[in-house]
């Protein structure tokens, strides 16, 4: 139950900081993606299947504040939550580098199909202009900031499970 | 879920339920894209709350920060002040339309043109779209301060977009600048119509692209572009920006130009909303 909070929490966080703090944080018009960060961290340590919540989740947040489709952020998310939830098994609690190499890996796709549904079907052929635009630079960006947020949600699940040992 | 994980379920089940529940998502919000908008007003009134406090922070850090430069005082002055300016200079842009007006175009129309002092009232931005992609954002008022869907929104004197979905205290606006964004819009010297349209690429330049100038249109750079008489969604003669690097199709049929806005889209935190909207003239062309 503490751990469901914790989650809802953060998910809000990320949102709200993310979208509202864009005139303080952007840096050549371009956002760490948070929710990203989250979701990956979250399925790195925990699993599929607390990725694939957490990333439907924030997911359908996105969707329904900001979408025209809802749904199609959910999934994309989702889908990103659970493959990284397969490595899982390389988890290890003193690991800060792999995640973040996962975080990079996860924001490029998280790109790619979003250049490809909401881009390329309009038309916009020009791939390697938003790739060195938008995509390479939100890459750089998130994975500056996963740095620094990785550790604190490691942080916050350590405490998390160490609560939970307890009880049980 | 150290006790969810005794019930054990397969994670495959999981994800194969949760992508059939997305993919019929999108199917139903495709076909009856209006049935949600209930959810997402009650979603909307809960999260932009938080967005307004935290932007407030926010805005109150930067302004600690500034004061260290500025005494307090002439700061407030200051923004009270450039307020005014953008309404004052977007009067005088109205005074000078009709002047323009008066001068020789006149003439031209059958009817009278009335460039007129439209009713606004201004609002905060809020928060933008979480994505880089998109130049959507969302203003602090909706349908409890009279918005509609299609009202314009100007920031200092110049149009910075339009409204595409109202809610109870907030409403989203699609600016000029967006990938999706068409205007028509029409050069104040020569009414020779124009489409004005966002574009991605352009962006980072702070430009914008003018596309389907008549091929005779005699103009030059740094005219003046206004939104046009035949736009179903803008209201007309609000300033859109300047033109410049004219360019000949390769049909030889029109010319291309860029534009650059007047108003600044990177440092966007108040804008006027004008409450008419443009009555619909239903045997026009369709371009908004």
């Amino acid at each position: 139950m503490k751990r469901f909070i914790v989650y809802t929490l953060s998910i809000v966080i990320c949102f709200v900081l993310q979208s509202a703090m864009f005139h303080y944080i952007a840096l050549a018009n371009v956002m760490p993606n948070l929710l990203l960060i989250l979701v990956v961290s979250f399925a790195y340590m925990r699993g599929r299947i607390t990725g694939l919540f957490l990333g439907f989740f924030s997911g359908i947040l996105v969707d329904i504040i900001f979408g025209n489709v809802i749904g199609l952020y959910a999934l994309l998310y989702l889908l990103i939550g659970y493959f990284i939830g397969f490595t899982n098994r390389f988890y290890s609690n003193d690991d800060y580098t792999l995640p973040i190499i996962f975080v990079a890996v996860s924001d490029f796709i998280y790109g790619f199909f979003y250049y490809i549904f909401e881009f390329l079907l309009r038309g916009r052929l020009d791939f390697l202009f938003y790739l060195r635009r938008f995509i390479f630079p939100e890459i750089i960006y998130t994975v500056t900031v996963s740095v620094f947020l990785y550790k604190l949600l490691h942080m916050i699940n350590n405490r998390l499970n160490a609560r939970e040992n307890e009880e049980a | 879920m150290r006790r969810r994980a005794k019930i054990h379920i397969n994670p495959k089940h999981i994800l194969i339920g949760s992508v059939i529940l997305c993919i019929s998502l999108i199917i139903v919000s495709f076909r009856f894209g209006e049935q949600f908008a209930p959810v997402k007003s009650a979603v909307g009134t809960v999260v932009s709350p938080m967005q307004k406090g935290i932007n407030t922070v926010g805005s109150f850090i930067s302004d600690k920060l500034d004061t260290l430069a500025n005494i307090n005082e002439l700061l407030e002055e200051n923004e009270k002040l450039k307020e005014q300016v953008h309404i004052l200079s977007y009067e005088n842009k109205l005074l000078l339309q009709d002047k323009y007006e008066l001068d020789g175009l006149r003439k031209l129309y059958e009817l009278d043109q009335k460039f007129l002092d439209y009713p606004k009232v201004a609002a905060r931005v809020i928060s933008k779209d979480t994505n880089n992609w998109y130049n959507v954002f969302t203003i602090d008022k909706g349908t409890r301060d009279g918005l509609k869907v299609n009202m314009n929104v100007l920031a200092g004197n110049g149009l910075a977009g339009i409204i595409t979905e109202v809610y109870y205290n907030y409403s989203v606006v699609r600016s000029i600048i967006d990938d999706n964004s068409n205007v028509s819009g029409m050069f104040l010297k020569t009414s020779d119509t124009c489409i004005v349209r966002g574009d991605l690429k352009l962006m980072d330049e702070g430009k914008i692209r003018v596309e389907l100038i008549s091929k005779d249109a005699v103009i030059e750079d740094n005219y003046e572009v206004v939104t046009s008489h035949i736009s179903p969604n803008f209201l007309q003669g609000i300033l859109i920006g300047y033109v410049s690097d004219i360019k000949l199709d390769s049909s030889n049929m029109t010319k291309t130009a860029y534009l650059t806005p007047v108003v600044d889209f990177e440092r966007l935190e108040e804008v006027l909303i004008i409450t008419e909207l443009k009555e619909p003239l239903l045997k026009e062309p369709l371009i908004d």
